[in-house]
């Protein structure tokens, strides 16, 4: 039987990188990316699963990564922001959020991206109301939410 | 935010777990984490050790049983709720329930298990599963017991799932041609509750619970008695509801003082009940 420990190796793939490191049990996953790994385009906004700017996908789906330890992301597969296209490009959805102005501070943009486009992954195609509710768990205290949901509209419909 | 120092184990089998829960003192499961990681960083909970649920595997899954209850395993996340075939035959009401919770996020690491063993009264899931009647199943080193839902929930945050046990499934009876309803008052739109009700309506009577209103849900007894003689218009639901209110101790918070949540809780149930009513199948529907 495995005995409990407070620190752990752990093995996980973080944007396409296998990666093996030994972390504190209690690192929660958003300090592993950005500090361990200085992956910093993944943001602590509230720290108490709030607010969603520390949206990152594990196995695909989109989860806060400050309600998650490291340790529980061992053998996942994780994708930040960073992961979303190649240096130096963008994807639809982020040409998308530029052209439609769908960021001011951009505090709340890497989550919003990791939640919008885990949703058009799903449903190419969503309608106003399917974007809203898929966006639910990011907050943007600066837009008003209008340009962002148009941005995601757009490249729905682009795809 | 830093955490208070915890050892970490991620048990292969439920006995383990169940072994690795009573042999370490200040040992707890840990199923999603999307309540237990914000009270460990609220340091309201410190566990010494956190015995993690996730390869589980026996305990993700949505099944029926040979007498054809529906049996959700307690690591079922609230999206596998959503997009279960079984549920929606079922009992699509879980499903439909679990749609507001939190947000996509939340949904896809919370659990139907850390929904009930927190034990919030606030939270969706305990009304709802004491209106439909499920049972719980709990593991401990001397084996396995079934508990009603009326004895599952005991207190704020207490539940039957002592030290050292395990809550492994949830057990729902299918809905057999009741109707079900489920209704309340959200701070904001996806909110916690301010009070809500959830309702079963058959040709055998009604089971109502409510939520929000006291440490665990509550039977509104009275009232399902009075429904019970297969009268369900508006007005004979309004009146079986009257009175509801009054007998009711709610809290008081900024949220809303004791007389409000006696009102919604008492408007949630009759929205509840016809809810049910309009759904329910049947020779008399």
């Amino acid at each position: 039987m495995t005995a409990p420990a407070a620190s752990l190796g752990i093995g996980l793939e973080v944007n396409g990188e296998q990666l093996e490191m030994e972390v504190p049990a209690r690192r929660l996953l958003v300090h592993f990316i950005r500090d361990d790994l200085g992956l910093t385009g993944t943001h602590v906004g509230c720290d108490t699963g709030n607010c969603g700017a520390c949206t990152v996908h594990l196995d695909g789906e989109p989860v806060k990564s400050c309600m998650l330890l490291a340790v529980q992301a061992d053998g996942a597969k994780v994708a930040t922001v960073e992961g979303l296209a190649p240096e130096g490009e963008l994807t639809a959805l982020q040409r998308a959020f530029n052209e439609h102005h769908a960021l001011q501070c951009g505090y709340c943009t890497p989550g919003m991206l990791m939640s919008a486009t885990a949703l058009l992954e799903r449903n190419p195609s969503p309608s106003e109301e399917d974007v809203r509710y898929a966006l639910q768990g990011n907050i943007c205290r600066c837009t008003g939410y209008v340009n962002i949901v148009e941005a995601v509209l757009s490249a729905g419909n682009s795809r | 935010m830093l955490l208070r120092e915890v050892e970490y184990v991620r048990p292969s089998s439920v006995e383990e777990a169940v072994s690795l829960l009573a042999g370490h003192e200040g040992a707890r499961p840990l199923a999603g984490g999307q309540t237990l990681l914000n009270v460990m960083k609220a340091r309201a909970a410190s566990p010494e050790v956190l015995v993690d649920l996730a390869d589980l595997h026996d305990l993700r899954t949505i099944g029926f049983s040979a007498d054809g209850l529906l049996e959700i395993g307690s690591m079922v996340t609230y999206a596998q709720l959503i997009a279960s075939s079984e549920v929606e035959v079922a009992r699509p009401i879980l499903a439909e329930v679990a749609a507001t919770i939190g947000d996509v996020q939340v949904r896809n690491r919370g659990t139907v298990g850390g929904n009930v063993c927190v034990a919030d009264p606030t939270n969706h899931i305990p009304p709802l599963l004491v209106a439909l009647g499920a049972t719980f199943t709990i593991r401990g080193s001397q084996g396995e017991r079934t508990v009603s839902a009326e004895d599952f929930f005991l207190g704020v945050y207490v539940t039957a799932v002592g030290e050292g046990e395990l809550l492994t499934k949830v057990s729902v009876p299918p809905s057999s041609g009741a109707g079900d309803g489920f209704s309340g008052l959200t701070i904001g739109k996806h909110g916690t509750y301010i009070a809500n009700a959830a309702a079963t309506v058959s040709d055998d009577g009604a089971r109502i619970a409510l939520g929000c209103v006291a440490a665990t849900p509550v039977r509104a007894t009275a009232m399902e008695e009075r429904v019970a003689n297969g009268e369900f218009s508006e007005g004979a639901v309004r009146a079986a509801a009257e009175g509801l209110g009054g007998v009711l101790d709610p809290p008081s918070d900024v949220h809303g003082s004791a007389d409000f949540r006696r009102h919604v809780a008492e408007v949630s149930a009759i929205r509840a009940v016809l809810q049910a009513v309009s759904r329910r199948k049947g020779p008399s529907a």
